[in-house]
């Protein structure tokens, strides 16, 4: 488990980009928080600069928006889902349990 | 309809045929490509690919679930030479000709060449076999490389050949360099990169001739050795890149009947004179206007589909232009329709810090948007432009 910040440090709407390999945002969006890969599945945007909207962030490159609960993107040009992580609070501070998985290779057909 | 023939098999082709699939058509889906690849992502081919960063695999845009769900019919090598309205075929340079109950034109652009560059050494920059042959070169030592032209193309070739260590000059022969993009301030400042970087930007000359190693002329297989400009000056060169723009490929469809005027011309639905026939990406001319984004040709052909489909304009496309473009380090954004002296108002950051975000405004009235590094604050700009002219607030 990583620490990522205090719970008052991430307001609604607000997120926390960790420089991990690969980097991970932590998003706190309506319904709670969310981490995800920080890194749009189609090309090189990060998507901490993205637009959150509801449970849906927008990349700010290209718009493809995928869902924070599953890391499954909505429309194109994204095709891959995002790997998702865990996400508990523990006595007012916010912390990451990244996946297990592997992330994929980055760049393959979009 | 049972036919459609998709003609160019690039970004705005694969996109008319994925919509055509997830509208619904069921029928016999024809892609027709004069490349011999299947259809791969261009804007990396100035940046990540020049560099070493990306390779020719990782710019496909098709995958196995398109082959699934598109059922396509591939002719790749092949190119179109005419489109029979009567007998509303596709005409193929073997003569093949392709009867088809709709016809997506999606022919794209073609760069356009500097006169009498046979020179070994000269390059333009579209496809992946310019893209390929340039990187060779840039491997084989360091190089004076001149680039012709300092819009987005040039600019990215520079930067790309200036991060590989070779010596760069930038010759643009307007005054203002992406002046008609960005307006004279913003250009101005991208222009500014260039020199922050190390390459010398040359303005307000154009190009006279090109030389050879053994004098002017354009003997082919003789090497360029220098570039002779309109005020006399010589620059050295091993290697030129000509980046002057792009001319929409519509050669093919002189004969056709259609009306073509710097582009297909067709309605903001794409829709031509002839209903069965739409165009899509930096082919078209929509309602008086032609796009040469990646996102326009990504996001234009669903529309156009949906109006092929039903067999009259149902829809039209109304997305605010918008591009984006990598170049020393930084990733400027642009978005929506400036006017010739539409007023510049930062919103955030600073230009010195090669780091804002900006608007253009006609009267009061927000334009467009404009940023350097600055994402965020743009995505939130360019949603409001979205949004019908009032409701924005100052
Ligand atoms: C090097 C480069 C970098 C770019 N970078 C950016 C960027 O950073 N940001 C941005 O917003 N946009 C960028 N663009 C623009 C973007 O790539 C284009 O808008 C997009 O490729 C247009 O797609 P298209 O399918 O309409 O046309 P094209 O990609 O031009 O494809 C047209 C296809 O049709 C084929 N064709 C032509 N004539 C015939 C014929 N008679 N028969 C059969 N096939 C034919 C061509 O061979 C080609 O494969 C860049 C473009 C280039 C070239
Ligand atoms: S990089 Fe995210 S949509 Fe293209």
């Amino acid at each position: 488990m990583i620490p990522v910040c205090r719970i008052e440090d991430l307001p609604l709407g607000g997120s926390v980009r960790l420089d991990l390999d690969p980097p991970i945002t932590v998003f706190h969006a309506d319904g709670g928080l969310y981490a995800v890969d920080d890194t749009c599945t189609h090309q090189d945007a990060s998507l901490s600069d993205g637009w959150l909207e509801g449970c849906l962030i927008e990349c700010p490159l290209h718009a493809a928006s995928f869902d924070l609960r599953t890391g499954e993107p909505q429309c194109l040009p994204a095709r891959r889902p995002l790997r998702t992580h865990r996400v508990s609070v523990d006595d007012g501070t916010v912390w990451l349990t990244p996946a297990e998985e592997p992330a994929r290779e980055k760049g393959d057909a979009a | 309809m049972r036919t459609v023939t998709v003609v160019g098999a690039s970004l705005a082709g694969l996109h008319a045929a994925r919509a055509l699939r997830s509208q619904g058509f069921e029928g016999h889906l024809r892609i027709v490509g004069a490349e011999h690849h299947l259809p791969y992502d261009r804007p990396p081919l100035t940046k990540g690919y020049l560099t070493g960063a990306v390779t020719a695999e990782h710019l496909a845009l098709t995958d196995a679930q398109d082959e699934a769900e598109l059922q396509p019919e591939w002719l790749l090598g092949a190119r179109a030479t005419a489109l029979d309205l009567g007998e509303r075929s596709v005409v193929l340079a073997d003569g093949r000709r392709l009867r088809s109950d709709g016809v997506v034109l999606a022919t794209g652009a073609a760069a356009v060449p500097l006169r009498g560059t046979q020179f070994l050494g000269v390059h333009t920059l579209r496809t992946l076999e310019d893209a390929a042959s340039l990187r060779a070169e840039l491997r084989e030592g360091q190089a004076r490389v001149v680039v012709v032209g300092a819009g987005f193309i040039g600019a990215e070739v520079a930067s790309s050949c200036a991060s590989l260590g070779h010596r760069v000059t930038v010759v643009e022969a307007g005054a203002h360099p992406l002046a008609s993009q960005l307006g004279e301030e913003i250009g101005a400042l991208c222009a500014g990169l260039h020199a922050d970087h190390g390459v010398t930007l040359v303005s307000g000359v154009g190009v006279a001739e090109l030389h050879g190693k053994d004098g002017a002329g354009s003997s082919a297989g003789q090497r360029v050795s220098w570039v002779e400009l309109t005020d006399g000056r010589q620059l050295p060169a091993d290697i030129v890149v000509v980046g002057i723009g792009a001319r929409p490929a519509t050669a093919w469809l002189l004969d056709s009947g259609l009306p073509l005027s710097d582009g297909v011309v067709c309605d903001a639905g794409g829709v031509t004179e002839v209903p069965q026939v739409v165009a899509v990406g930096d082919v078209a001319r929509s309602a008086g206007r032609r796009e040469e984004h990646w996102t326009h040709a990504m996001a234009q052909p669903a529309v156009a589909v949906r109006n092929l489909l039903a067999g009259t304009t149902v829809a039209g496309y109304e997305t605010p232009p918008y591009f984006w473009s990598d170049q020393y380090g930084a990733r400027i954004q642009f978005a929506g329709r400036r006017h010739a002296g539409d007023t510049v108002r930062l919103v955030e950051g600073s230009p010195s810090d090669r780091s804002f975000a900006a608007v253009y405004e006609h009267e009061g009235v927000r334009t467009a948007a404009v940023a350097m590094n600055r994402p965020r604050p743009f995505a939130h700009l360019r949603r409001e432009l979205g949004r019908p002219a009032g409701t924005v607030p100052a």
